[in-house]
């Protein structure tokens, strides 16, 4: 028996016929109505659950059904098929949900405090009973240490991936890459306990009149040790996917190998690069350990980031969704909503300057 | 300009493994020579010894001399840069830089050795474009991508990125294998044209083609995979098509190989 006839057999087609059946729309359609009908049913008349189920349970009996009668009108093969694509637009839609979620509870949650007192004051001398207050030295905080930690991480960590993908051979570049994949796996309250112990207790002294302090500096130290891993790696991965050809080409033309990188690896690599850098960015804008462990939090406006405590958002979302005051979530949720557009904001940007650089066909 | 390449007893490693085995060869300026041979035969690797390209590839070494008017290539004080703008080199596939646009592809070789002046790289551009019979395709639009163009207008590309930089030797690595036969066609024509300035060697699967551009042809074959590759007969392009002295070269030709 042939591939072709064992696959034909018990199937609509055979190999002298081209042609078979498809499910009608409507019958698919139905199928789908059927089996929510079916979960309703049985989710309400049992009374164990509410909507979400129906809808889980919806998909699972579509499916179940989906297969029964597409399996009989156009043969299994292709009801297979039917399934495998459902699942896959259901999964994708699983994932986008809580996304949509997310972004739903933050706009309707955070609308409430979005005025320009919040955008403009601190907590300073905000008690309990005063429904104003806002994130001002917050913002500025999360800026200023996002910024500082990105200029050292993302120097240091391109740096790196160009050496271990261009340099380096050998012992030394496996360990260091060992290392840095065990780096990505870093909690954030490990690195900013690194940082108390290192930077605030040891170092900062020198600087102090041998008195440890609090910075929003110590804070950039935590996230760079937090974005300096994903960093390199991911550029690591760009750089080895621009082919190797036109490393060869530029030499060819007598360029040296350092212009070579410059010139024609990295711009290749960037969108990708930038997409990495992005990345690190976002996870670095709401750690919050960190920032409470080296930078301390502070309720007033603070611009200078190597001297005293200083506040961030992920530290003034924590702080005020703990807070006793009955004005705090308020601001906690516009504070989330605020961190969410910062990383949004900064992400588009960084696409269109990566776009803008690179020639769009 | 052109100059005169003599290979004396070369043989190119990988790692431990011997590619070619003591090759010598001396190509005159203003030729063209064509290499060809089977798959694994060392060509590739011949060619990539000459504007020291082999050694890229990590554990990659060579063993005798190379020189391009008496100067040995491979000597220590050399740099491997200058070399390489005095050989330049195209490859099998096609490989403009996808971030340049179509001029800034073509004086990229210039660009990226430190030449500023717009008039000049304007200049080179043009005469370049016009050397390897692309730019009445690309005149109007040569501030778009180089990756946009066809397979054989990317080829020429490549070839006006090369010429660009003046060398003095041009290696093209089987330049026509990725192209239809009228981009080939219009390869032929241009090394052709460009023998008068350059000295050119050219790797080629493609025997007809060997036959027609060459002045001088080399054939390299191998006994059995993991020997190395060696250069059997090297004469005359007339002569190894019609009359050659080896009897591996007239059962490769006539295509009674193995």
């Amino acid at each position: 028996m042939s591939l072709l006839d064992r696959e034909a057999s018990g199937v609509v087609m055979t190999p002298d016929n081209i042609r078979t059946k498809r499910l009608p729309v409507a019958v698919n359609l139905g199928v789908a109505v059927a089996g929510l009908a079916i979960a309703a049913a049985i989710v309400y008349g049992f009374g164990i659950g509410n909507y979400v189920l129906v809808a889980v349970l919806g998909v699972i009996f579509y499916l179940i059904g989906l297969q029964i009668v597409a399996g009989r009108i156009e043969g299994p093969r292709t009801a297979l098929d039917r399934m495998w694509k459902t699942l896959i637009y259901a999964a994708c839609l699983l994932a986008i949900l809580p996304l949509a979620s997310v972004v739903w509870t933050l706009v309707s949650k955070g609308v409430e405090r979005l005025d320009g007192n919040f955008f403009s004051t601190s907590m300073n001398n905000i008690g309990a009973r005063d429904p104003e207050g806002g994130a001002y030295h917050a913002i500025i905080g999360t800026l200023e240490q996002v910024g500082i930690a990105t200029l050292i991480a993302v120097p240091l960590g391109v740096l790196g991936a160009i050496y271990l993908v261009e340099y380096g051979r050998g012992r030394f570049a496996n360990t260091v890459r060992f290392f840095v994949d065990v780096m990505t796996g870093i909690p954030s309250i490990v690195a900013g306990l690194f940082i108390l112990s290192f930077w605030v207790l040891i170092v900062s002294p020198w600087f102090n009149n041998g008195t440890p302090r609090f910075s929003g500096f110590a804070a950039s130290l935590a996230l760079t040790v937090l974005m300096l891993p994903t960093i390199v790696r991911s550029t690591e991965e760009m750089l080895r996917l621009v082919p190797g050809p036109l490393r060869e080409g530029a030499y060819a033309l007598g360029v040296p190998k350092w212009k070579t990188i410059l010139q024609v690896v990295l711009p290749t690599a960037l969108p990708g690069i930038v997409t990495g850098v992005m990345l690190a960015v976002a996870r670095a804008a709401g750690e919050t350990a960190p920032v409470l462990l080296v930078a301390g939090g502070a309720a007033s406006i603070n611009f200078n980031p190597f001297e005293g405590g200083q506040q961030s958002l992920a530290l003034f979302v924590y702080q005020q969704a703990g807070d006793a005051s009955r004005y705090a979530p308020a601001r906690a949720w516009t504070a989330a909503l605020t961190l969410v557009a910062i990383v949004l904001i900064l992400t588009i940007a960084a696409k269109l300057l990566a776009r803008r650089n690179s020639l769009s066909k | 300009m052109a100059k005169r390449i003599e290979a004396s007893n070369v043989s190119s490693y990988y790692g431990s493994f011997k590619a070619i085995d003591s090759v010598s060869m001396t190509v005159e300026p203003k030729t063209i020579t064509a290499l060809i041979g089977p798959s694994g035969c060392g060509k590739s690797t011949f060619l990539r010894s000459v504007n020291r390209m082999h050694e890229v590839l990590p554990g990659a070494r060579i063993e005798g001399s190379l020189t391009i008017d008496d100067q040995n290539i491979y000597d220590p004080d050399v740099d491997v840069t200058a070399v390489r703008r005095m050989i330049g080199m195209v490859f099998q596939r096609p490989n403009p830089f996808p971030t340049m646009s179509i001029y800034e592809n073509v004086v990229a070789g210039l660009k990226l050795n430190g030449v500023k002046k717009k008039s000049v790289l304007d200049d080179a551009a043009e005469q370049s474009l016009k050397s390897a019979n692309l730019w009445n395709e690309v005149k109007d639009r040569l501030n778009r991508p180089g990756a946009g163009l066809s397979g054989g207008q990317q080829q020429r590309l490549c070839i006006a990125r090369t010429i660009a930089v003046e060398p003095q030797v041009v290696l093209m690595d089987e330049p026509c294998s990725a192209l239809d036969p009228i981009s080939t066609l219009a390869i032929e024509d241009l090394m052709f044209k460009l023998k008068d300035r350059f000295t050119i060697i050219i790797v080629t699967h493609n025997m007809q083609q060997a036959a027609r551009v060459s002045d001088k042809t080399g054939f390299f074959s191998i006994d059995k995979t993991g020997d190395p590759g060696r250069l059997i007969e090297y004469d005359d392009t007339q002569k190894i098509f019609s009359n050659p002295t080896e009897k591996k070269t007239e059962d490769y030709i006539t295509g009674r190989f193995g």
